[in-house]
């Protein structure tokens, strides 16, 4: 006899995106991967998310990601506990969460996956913030391994020659630094080939995110916030490429049977900053519940967002200067330039910007972005105070009052 | 001590001695937060460099633009800019420190407007060949930006005069912390403190003279056999825009008599090299001094560093002192407190805001610290 409960709603079926399975499935066999690199082997190294990982994939070595990590204990709402463990040890409470929980995982083994496999050496790509430098020195000294820092120096107005320099010439560094790590040389065809994938896997995960241009969305931000981590953790493999582009014709699919992921898709918001990784799912209904549906948001695109500055055939120097001028890396008022592009791309309605105590590059500034935002676009614009990971920062009660309002303001 | 009432008077009245500086001597004033600010250059370009510690008053302004989880120093800069008390800068020089200076940068340059804005995007690791070369790059396109802000020449004659003032300027507040290190009675640490908060601000040529009266002064007084007994305690962390400090440890019967302060000795450690190529010797000081958390030059070298520290200054125990939302700083600080631990060195952490805690919370704090040293 069938439990009338689990009777599934076919309405909801029909919505699921299928890719899910597969993506939870080659996640899961990277992770056994990683955990079991020692067995097998091979090196791991520790990448911040925005550093040029397709040079560890070129010399075979396992590439981890403590963000990746950091996310999903914020999704599996470990975040709180492990936070406070970091706190014990003398970690501030206004420090990153990522940061916090993944220290927290390194002394205690916690967390979803009974912490990330050690680190060989550590790869750590300031163009994501200045954070990522402090954390990487704890990992450096908790594990006692060699650090490689590549320095990307933040963009302001322009990218100066001298920059340019500099960055490319860290990038030979880099290639010596692995040389000497893995005790082997460079295959510069293998690079080649990886970077050929590299740039195949960033097209192809911007046409995934583009088809929530269409009308209604076949996915929203929350959807892309899930399938973001290949484009992170396997960049530059064939299996990223592989599966973007079934995830790809699955949404133009869902465009031709005219499946919407809001099943009433009246308004389009565009999501500025990382998610709020706790509460995805409760901020995804209600966000449907007033028929609203985040068609795309600044955090998924920044990866593909610099692959037009990528040439394959030049990877090395090219490389440098793309990985330096990523969204978090660029001064407000080109970022600016950038979220004009999406909320025209995308035809959004509103923008709901996440103001992330964990995040200070990404945040502040957000106060200004507003600001031009609704002058120069008219766009009505809503903040929400919270943090990435930590879940003590966000208050349910203050937030539901505010997106409510802004919903009012919006169907008014 | 007349030099030094002078010297208080600066250090009290900050905007007030370089609005007159402005008027009568017509020099450009330039705004920076920083420690790697190359002053060196400013000087050279008749410009002085002036440097910024926010507003101990209540944020209003700064408030459209950031958020309460940002630093006081951020948000009070701000602050006074937006609020018209920095009306005599000519502009700023931002180095790049932090996440949160980088993003005043930002602001400041689209809100605050004043007449230029220079970022000069230092490497942030200092431990390369090639981070270097960028950072003798760097200085260099900041001598062309200030060249075309200050609409000036700065000749190589100018930056070795430049170059000689600063040492003498960090070479005589070097003399002066030797002394009070030697002889706490010597020179009180507040006042002290308003001695090094007026040479971030002064007109350097009048600073100089007036470091070394004081510095004078000071010889004949010191006592090479210190009657001074109280705790001997080293003072670690960013910015000390609090002298209050000083005076509730000294009166729970310790003493500062060292720091590891941005607004303290990485301000004048280090010696420039008079030789070869000016701004290359520049560089050089940045690339040798001790580091700012913010900036990488080895996993531990900040530990070792305050580990030696104590030792060498024959000091007993350490106050770290930064202020709340400090990202560097906050991440060093469990390491830095091990190191300490290790060596048997007795340390306390005071996170301060925009205000201290109340003098009688300060002071139980202080004597129960004191109390732990033996």
């Amino acid at each position: 006899m069938t439990d009338p409960a689990i009777v599934k709603d076919p309405e909801k079926e029909k919505r699921k995106i299928k890719s899910v399975s597969k993506m939870k499935e080659i996640m899961t066999t990277y992770y056994i991967e990683a955990k079991t690199a020692r067995q097998n082997g091979k090196k791991v190294a520790w990448i911040t998310s925005g550093g040029p990982v397709e040079f560890l994939i070129a010399m075979d070595v396992i590439p981890v990601y403590p963000e990746n990590h950091g996310a999903m204990v914020g999704a599996s709402k470990m975040g709180v506990d492990l936070c406070e463990k970091a706190e014990a040890m003398g970690y501030s409470r206004d420090l990153c969460s990522y940061a916090r929980v993944d220290i927290a995982c390194s002394v205690t083994n916690g967390g979803p996956i009974g912490g990330l496999p050690e680190p060989d050496f550590l790869v750590c790509c300031n163009n994501i913030c200045g954070t990522v430098l402090k954390w990487y020195e704890v990992a450096a000294r908790h594990y006692n391994v060699p650090l490689f820092i590549l320095d990307t120096p933040f963009i302001h107005t322009t990218f100066s020659a001298s920059a340019r320099k500099y960055v490319i010439k860290q990038t030979y560094e880099y290639i010596d630094f692995l040389e000497k790590q893995c005790g082997k040389k460079m295959d510069f065809d293998r690079l080649h080939e990886v970077s050929k994938l590299a740039v195949a896997g960033l097209r192809l995960w911007q046409e995934v995110l583009d088809t929530a241009a269409h009308k209604p969305a076949p996915m929203t931000a929350f959807d892309a916030f899930f399938h973001l981590a290949l484009i992170v953790t396997l960049r530059g493999t064939q299996i990223a490429v592989d599966y973007y582009k079934q995830l790809r014709d699955e949404m133009k699919q869902r465009i031709a049977d005219g499946i919407a992921m809001v099943p009433n898709e009246k308004y389009r918001l565009l999501w500025d900053n990382l998610p709020i990784w706790y509460r995805t799912k409760w901020l995804s209904d209600k966000f449907s519940s007033h028929n609203a549906c985040l068609v795309g948001d600044t955090y998924t695109s920044a990866w593909s967002g610099i692959m037009d500055l990528l040439d394959e055939d030049n990877f090395i120097e090219t490389g440098a200067v793309a990985y330096s001028s990523v969204y978090i890396n660029v001064s407000l008022d080109i970022m600016l330039e950038t979220l004009k592009k999406l909320i025209k791309k995308y035809d959004v309605d509103g923008l709901v910007m996440h103001s992330n105590r964990s995040c200070k590059p990404y945040s502040f500034g957000q106060y200004d972005l507003q600001k031009m935002v609704m002058k120069e676009l008219k766009l009505p614009t809503l903040i929400i105070e919270a943090d990435m990971v930590d879940a003590r920062s966000f208050s349910e009660s203050q937030i539901e009052t505010r997106i409510d309002a802004f919903m009012e303001t919006l169907k008014a | 001590m007349e030099v030094l009432d002078k010297i208080k008077r600066i250090s009290n009245e900050p905007y007030l001695y370089a609005s007159n500086l402005k008027q009568v001597a017509g020099k450009p004033i330039v705004g920076n937060f920083c420690s790697y600010t190359p002053e060196e250059l400013i000087y050279a370009a008749d410009g002085v460099p002036f440097r910024l510690f926010g507003t101990k008053n209540d944020i209003l302004l700064a408030d459209a633009h950031l958020q309460t989880y940002c630093c006081s120093l951020v948000r009070g800069g701000l602050e006074d800019a937006l609020k018209g008390n920095l009306s005599f800068l000519d502009g700023a020089v931002f180095p790049h420190t932090c996440d949160s200076i980088q993003r005043l940068s930002d602001i400041w340059r689209l809100n605050a407007g004043f007449a230029f804005h220079i970022d000069v995007v230092l490497p942030v690791k200092l431990d390369t060949q090639s981070a270097r070369t960028y950072m003798i790059d760097v200085l260099n396109d900041c001598k062309s930006d200030l060249e075309s802000a200050l609409n000036t020449r700065i000749t190589e004659e100018k930056l070795w005069q430049s170059i000689r003032l600063y040492n003498r300027l960090r070479q005589t507040l070097g003399e002066i912390y030797e002394m009070r290190s030697n002889d706490p009675d010597s020179i009180s640490s507040s006042d002290l403190y308003h001695v090094i908060k007026a040479s971030m601000i002064m007109d350097r040529d009048e600073c100089l003279a007036l470091l070394t009266a004081l510095r004078d002064e000071l010889k004949q007084k010191v006592n090479d056999r210190t009657l001074n007994k109280n705790k001997r305690i080293i003072l670690s962390g960013g910015i000390c825009n609090h002298p209050d400090i000083y005076t509730a440890l000294e009166e729970s019967g310790a003493e500062v008599i060292w720091d590891d302060l941005c607004t303290g000795t990485r301000y004048f450690e280090g010696e420039i090299e008079e030789l070869g190529d000016p701004i290359e010797a520049i560089a050089d000081r940045y690339l040798t001094r001790i580091v700012c958390p913010a900036k990488y030059l080895t996993v531990t070298a900040r530990g070792e560093n305050l580990v030696r520290l104590v030792k060498d200054r024959n000091a007993s125990g350490v106050i770290f002192m930064f202020l709340k939302f400090c990202d560097p700083h906050s991440f060093d600080y469990p390491y830095l407190k091990q190191f300490l631990d290790d060596a048997g060195v007795p340390n306390i952490l005071l996170e301060v805001e925009e205000q201290l805690p109340s003098d009688a919370q300060l002071k139980t704090r202080f004597e129960t610290f004191v109390d732990m040293i033996d």
